[in-house]
């Protein structure tokens, strides 16, 4: 028998080389997303708005807000590159301070909702019993209200402006977190490496803490990912409505508004085009993020060999 | 009934009416029990010190549920299961925690059962930790004595179970296992998910270390000859119950159940000249919802058929019964299972004489 057990140290050999080089996890991660053209696309894209976002305010000289009477409606020139709206002012100004408050709604919101969803789910699936019941319930509750009704409401108590709108959102979304986590902890919990580990004589908190939450992560990051092109997407309906940040300042959907005037909507495209443009480039490519990270992260998708 | 205890020794575990329902939940909320899946209902059996137990019978006959209520994965309905006189079903809390580390488990499906987020290393060296046998500075020094111990490389500590081969994972889970220093292990179709060539290398360590470690075995599987290879002595169940349970020479020699005579006679011949006849099982497997009054086996044995369905095998549940040195099977009709009675059952081997004549 011992000549046998010398035999497969031989085969598995062959089979380490073939496996390759020892790669870590993260790595992997990040080898498999470069891997994904259109994720790197959506990834080039967002990095490119954001930080158009984040430096054009600083490096150019550029005002949102004030007027000028000699911009009324006119299309653009070369001291208006995109032209002005019908207050007069810079398009391309506002698209990029609307693009910030996009942003930041969105990722405000997805901040606000992952965490209430998280911790809702956690709580749930790790106690089970009454507390899961009371915490599904009211999960339910909130899932079974129109969202709109909801955000109407919630607007009209606290008041419009961007602090409302990120936790509205917010409000409207953790229920589907919720809900996500509770059914990860549920499944790993019947995972055989979580049994084995039970066996083993590992303490309940531990595996929780050890193997349950770390294997959350994945499916987490790509709900937050989505979360994100949602929550820029509800923002804009919501400024569309008057419902979202207060006007004078800039917002995305608050600038497609303004093509709800036929003149407008015909005849005078780059008030509302850019802002549409835009909206667009952001959510598709956040989206297109998302399904790259969902392949990335996902170890038991891995390809041997 | 008759003890199949293999000899006087005080057995290492000692398995007595085991029984494992699971209820059917019913009604408007779902509270209410409406009846119950009768996974396993009333096994005993005891396991000598260093010996291997192989368990064998088809999908849903309740070989696993019984690894797993053993190993307190499941609460039991009823019945005893002592380790070296101690009531495992007793044990509670913080007890129970350190007990577990005296009877360790290997799964079926090596990749679920490691963790991709974690390092062969955190792996194999958790049970040590969580059991207080080591501590964190003498960790790898362990798990690398124990990747050694069942065929990995030791530099291999720091990967993640996704860059294993499936034989490799298996080894990685009976390293773990290992690692809490066992005396017993569930092996819960320990290679039914590998490749034919990695079955044999996989069986062959775990042999080597029984051999080494002193380790008891139940080894769990639908492989017959997988069982007959590595079993001291195999217990044969159906429907929730043991109807068979001999050494391993005797029962693969003289099985006295005619379920064992039909599940031998399927075991797959290597030899394509010599003619193998078959016993072929009508039906299916009753449900183990309701399962069958009298002997549960009556309504797809081909015994009870050939003597005209006796009214017995209906009517009165069979009991285990002495056939010889530890040997012990659930069958009113032992006595009729004659080599002549066997081959008027079987059915094929038709091409086999074609072949030869």
């Amino acid at each position: 028998m011992a000549a046998e057990t010398l035999a497969p140290a031989e085969a598995e050999r062959a089979e380490q080389i073939v496996a390759g080089e020892h790669e870590g996890l993260v790595r992997m991660a990040v080898r498999r997303f470069t891997r994904h053209r259109l994720a790197m696309l959506g990834l080039v894209t967002l990095v490119t708005i954001i930080a158009i976002a984040a430096l054009a305010p600083v490096l150019l000289p550029m005002d949102p807000i004030t007027p000028d009477y000699e911009n009324l409606g006119m299309p653009p020139s070369a001291a208006h590159l995109l032209g002005g709206d019908l207050s007069g002012r810079d398009v391309l100004a506002r698209v990029i301070y609307g693009t910030r408050v996009s942003l930041i709604a969105g990722l405000g919101s997805v901040v606000v909702f992952v965490s209430i969803g998280t911790a809702v789910g956690l709580i749930a699936g790790s106690l089970g019993g009454v507390a899961d019941q009371v915490l599904m319930r009211i999960t339910d509750i909130f899932l079974s209200i129109p969202p709109l009704l909801l955000i109407i409401v919630f607007i009209s108590i606290v008041g419009a402006g961007l602090g409302s709108v990120i936790a509205v959102i917010g409000l409207v979304y953790w229920p589907q977190t919720a809900r996500l986590v509770r059914g990860q902890l549920l499944g790993l919990r019947e995972a055989e490496f979580v049994t084995a580990s039970r066996v083993i004589g590992v303490r309940e908190r531990e595996i929780v803490v050890r193997h349950m939450i770390p294997n959350i992560f994945g499916p987490l990051t790509v709900v937050a990912t989505f979360g994100v092109a949602s929550a820029i997407l509800l923002e804009a309906a919501l400024s569309f409505l008057g419902l979202g940040v207060k006007p004078p300042t800039p917002s995305l959907g608050e600038m497609i508004a303004s093509a709800r005037t036929p003149s407008v909507l015909q005849e005078q495209p780059w008030v509302w085009l850019p802002a549409g443009i835009v909206i667009a480039l952001i959510v598709m490519s956040v989206n297109f993020v998302g399904d790259g990270l969902r392949d990335a992260l996902d170890p038991k998708a891995s390809r041997r060999g | 009934m008759a003890d199949p205890a293999p000899d006087g020794a005080t057995p290492l575990l000692r398995v007595r009416d085991l029984v494992k329902h699971f209820p059917i939940k019913g009604g408007l909320l779902g509270w209410s029990r409406v009846a119950a899946v009768h996974a396993v209902d009333g096994v005993s059996f005891d396991l000598a010190r260093g010996e291997t137990l192989g368990l064998v019978g088809e999908s849903g006959c309740g070989k696993s549920t019984l690894g797993r209520t053993l190993l307190r994965l499941l609460p039991a309905t009823s019945g005893s299961v002592e380790l070296e006189g101690k009531d495992l079903f007793a044990v509670q809390g913080e007890e129970l925690r350190l007990l577990r580390s005296r009877l360790q488990v290997v799964f079926q499906d090596p990749y679920a059962s490691l963790n991709p987020r974690m390092t062969v290393g955190e792996i194999v060296g958790e049970g040590p930790l969580a059991q207080g046998m080591t501590s964190s500075s003498e960790r790898e020094a362990l798990v690398r004595e124990l990747l050694a111990k069942v065929g990995l490389n030791q530099t291999h500590i720091h990967r993640y179970p996704h860059e294993f081969s499936g034989g490799q994972r298996q080894r990685i889970g009976i390293a773990r296992a290992l690692a809490v220093r066992p005396e017993m292990i569930v092996l819960d179709e320990p290679v039914s998910a590998l490749d034919v060539s990695v079955q044999s290398q996989v069986l062959n360590v775990l042999s080597d270390l029984q051999e080494e470690l002193g380790l008891t075995y139940l080894f769990i599987s639908h492989n017959l000859s997988v069982v007959q290879h590595i079993s001291d002595r195999v217990g044969v169940m159906y429907l929730g119950k043991l109807v068979e349970l001999a050494e391993v020479g005797a029962l693969y020699a003289h099985p006295r159940h005619p379920y064992t005579v039909a599940l031998l006679s399927a075991i797959p011949e290597p030899d394509p000249t010599r003619r193998r006849k078959r016993i072929v099982l009508g039906g299916d497997v009753p449900s183990a919802i309701d399962p069958p009054a009298g002997c549960r086996f009556q309504s797809r044995c081909w015994l009870s058929e050939r003597l005209g369905n006796p009214e017995k095998c209906r009517t009165e549940e069979p009991q285990l019964r002495d056939h010889g040195p530890g040997q012990v099977a659930a069958c009113h009709f032992s006595e009729e299972l004659t080599p002549a009675a066997v081959e008027a059952a079987s059915t094929g081997g038709s091409f086999g004489d074609r072949a030869l004549s």
